[in-house]
């Protein structure tokens, strides 16, 4: 084999096994869910079946899927709203603003983002129970939730502003506009695609949080997706498979589409934050 | 001067609002306050919990001193879920490692096809993991396995004996280390590619014409200008490995017979379902100095990356 064509094949080589490891239990899934309930144990029926429909109907029609996909959706926006309001203004101040203290801040904020939820939920389900009365409430989510997201988002957002170009903002500046006027006119509108990317990492941040959730709410109407599909899909003992396959794959797909399309804004904030 | 204090409060906040630190003070502190109330009052708590008896229902308790952190070293299931912790978040971490370093040499690269081979890559990764760790418990199913199926047929596994994936201990470890494995490795294959295309073309070029190539080349050139952004990676991946739960959780709770114990399903077994709040608070604190650890590796590394 010549070394040009090896060095073509190279990259094939690598990628195509690993790829077909990891996306393997996705065609799996997606090949369950669409198995008659009755045959998913006949091991003549592995590759040959009749594929239906009919779980994920079920799993519309007859569950909570819906309710829970609605409970996540409208704790993870008003988590989202609430980590941008803090995280921006903070984001910006950390990365233009605070010099060597802020650098020193920014580092020491993230390192809150480790701090983790299998740490705190003990404490906090007491406080959550006994001081804000939030017991199996959404509320209890939406309170809890950015103390992780804020950490997280200011990070990226850190990365962000740094790449906005000093000069335009001391243009606004000569211009007449004070600092937050610059802030709110010049530097968010040119951030757009970062902050952008902040609200999909943090929305999908909320959507696969487990600890908290299983902690706080004990009634099934109101469960996340994450929690919802693990305690009350199984009846007993029974599994319903492809309708919990159903249910694993109608959020991961759109998740796993916009990561792909927002990864590279990711990365550059991610590895911008205080690296550079 | 004399114009702002004539005129008055709200012109002087505007001029204060001028100043780079007034501002920068009043930027941040919402955020400062925000993560203070949630994350240190919690902490502090969680060490105030651990020292008390507390139990489900109260956050107060008679003091306990030591008795939480001594009754913990003693028990077996504690000691044996710190050596499950420390397994299961070194080997999954050693697969990840070499998984996404071969990956990312692989993606670098430009071909026809990298756009699917990345999607599909990054589907562990952006699917919700307690999700996705439910799909797992089917495909380890004793009845119904497809590993099973697909072994069987490659003449690995055979039909009297077949494996019993989450049912023996030593079976139920590697499969629970796999699922951590698989879930970690796309986020450490993008980081990883980051730091592998940080590499300016120029460097490149300088180690071919200075002779350097393939393995010498990696060792001596590549590696060193990547291994910082690489390490923050890694060092995440063990932080998130050490402390998450969602994997045993789900697909074994601990069994069978506390065989895949680890430290924080431990802490939840205890605190919550058994109710022992402050036993449970004391457990998951054996976490603090592995985090301790962790937070001055990356500060050390972080300092590196700003310098290169």
């Amino acid at each position: 084999m010549s070394a040009a064509l090896r060095h073509k094949l190279f990259p094939y080589a690598i990628a195509v096994p690993f790829a077909v490891v990891l996306g393997f239990p996705f065609l799996w899934m997606a090949i369950t869910s669409l198995k008659p309930e009755y045959q998913v144990y006949d091991p003549t029926k592995v590759w040959h079946f009749h594929p239906t429909l009919a779980s994920y109907g079920f799993l519309l029609h007859h569950t909570d899927y819906l309710r829970w996909v609605r409970n996540s959706c409208l704790v993870g926006l008003a988590v989202v709203v609430i980590t941008l309001v803090v995280a921006m203004p903070a984001g910006y101040a950390l990365a233009r603003l605070a010099g060597r203290v802020g650098r020193t801040l920014g580092v020491a904020i993230f390192l809150t983002y480790l701090v983790p939820p299998t740490l705190l939920f003990l404490p906090l389900s007491r406080v959550v129970a006994q001081y804000l009365h939030l017991s199996d409430r959404l509320w209890s989510l939406i309170v809890v939730y950015p103390s992780f997201t804020i950490p997280f988002a200011i990070w990226l957002l850190m990365g962000f502003f740094k790449t906005i170009p000093q000069e335009l903002e001391d243009a606004a500046l000569i211009d007449g506009c004070s600092r937050i006027g610059a802030l709110v006119r010049i530097v968010f509108p040119i951030s757009l695609p970062g902050i952008l990317t902040v609200v999909i990492f943090t929305f999908s941040l909320v959507v696969n949080e487990f600890v908290y959730a299983i902690t706080f709410i004990s009634s099934s109407s109101n469960r996340t997706v994450p929690v919802g599909v693990p305690t009350d899909l199984i009846r007993g003992d029974l599994y319903n498979w492809p309708g919990i396959m159903a249910a694993i794959l109608i959020p991961s797909i759109p998740l796993a589409l916009v990561y792909n399309a927002f990864l590279n804004r990711f990365i550059a904030g991610f590895t911008g934050g205080a690296f550079r | 001067m004399r114009f702002a204090q004539a005129a008055g409060g709200r012109t002087r906040f505007r001029y204060a609002l001028e100043r780079r630190g007034v501002l920068a003070a009043l930027l941040i502190s919402p955020a400062v306050l925000f993560i203070g109330v949630l994350v240190g009052v919690p902490l502090v708590l969680a060490v105030y919990l651990s020292f008390t008896d507390a139990t489900a229902g109260s956050l107060t308790g008679k003091w306990l001193g030591f008795d939480n952190f001594s009754n913990a070293l003693h028990d077996q299931v504690f000691r044996e879920a710190l050596w499950h912790t420390f397994l299961f978040t070194v080997i999954s971490q050693a697969i990840v490692i070499v998984v996404a370093g071969l990956l990312a040499h692989a993606l670098v690269r430009s071909f026809r096809g990298r756009w699917l081979i990345r999607f599909v890559i990054l589907l562990p990764w952006a699917a919700p993991i307690a999700l996705t760790a439910i799909g797992f418990l089917w495909f380890y199913d004793p009845q119904a396995s497809i590993f099973t199926w697909i072994l069987e047929h490659v003449h690995l596994a055979s039909k009297d004996n077949p494996p019993n994936w989450l049912g023996t201990p030593r079976a139920a470890m590697s499969s629970i280390i796999t699922v951590q494995a698989w879930r970690t490795v796309p986020f450490a294959t993008v980081i990883f590619l980051a730091g592998v295309s940080s590499i300016p073309q120029e460097v490149d070029d300088a180690a071919a014409m200075d002779g350097a190539t393939g393995l010498r080349k990696f060792w001596h050139v590549s590696l060193p200008l990547q291994l910082p952004i690489a390490l923050v990676a890694v060092l995440f991946g063990i932080v998130f490995t050490a402390t998450d739960m969602v994997v045993p959780y789900i697909l074994t709770n601990g069994g069978p017979f506390n065989s895949t114990q680890v430290l924080t399903t431990w802490a939840f077994q205890t605190g919550i379902n058994a109710g022992n709040i402050g036993e449970g608070a004391a457990i998951a604190l054996f976490m603090l100095p592995l985090l301790a650890v962790v937070v001055v590796g990356m500060l050390f590394f972080a300092r590196r990356a700003e310098v290169t």
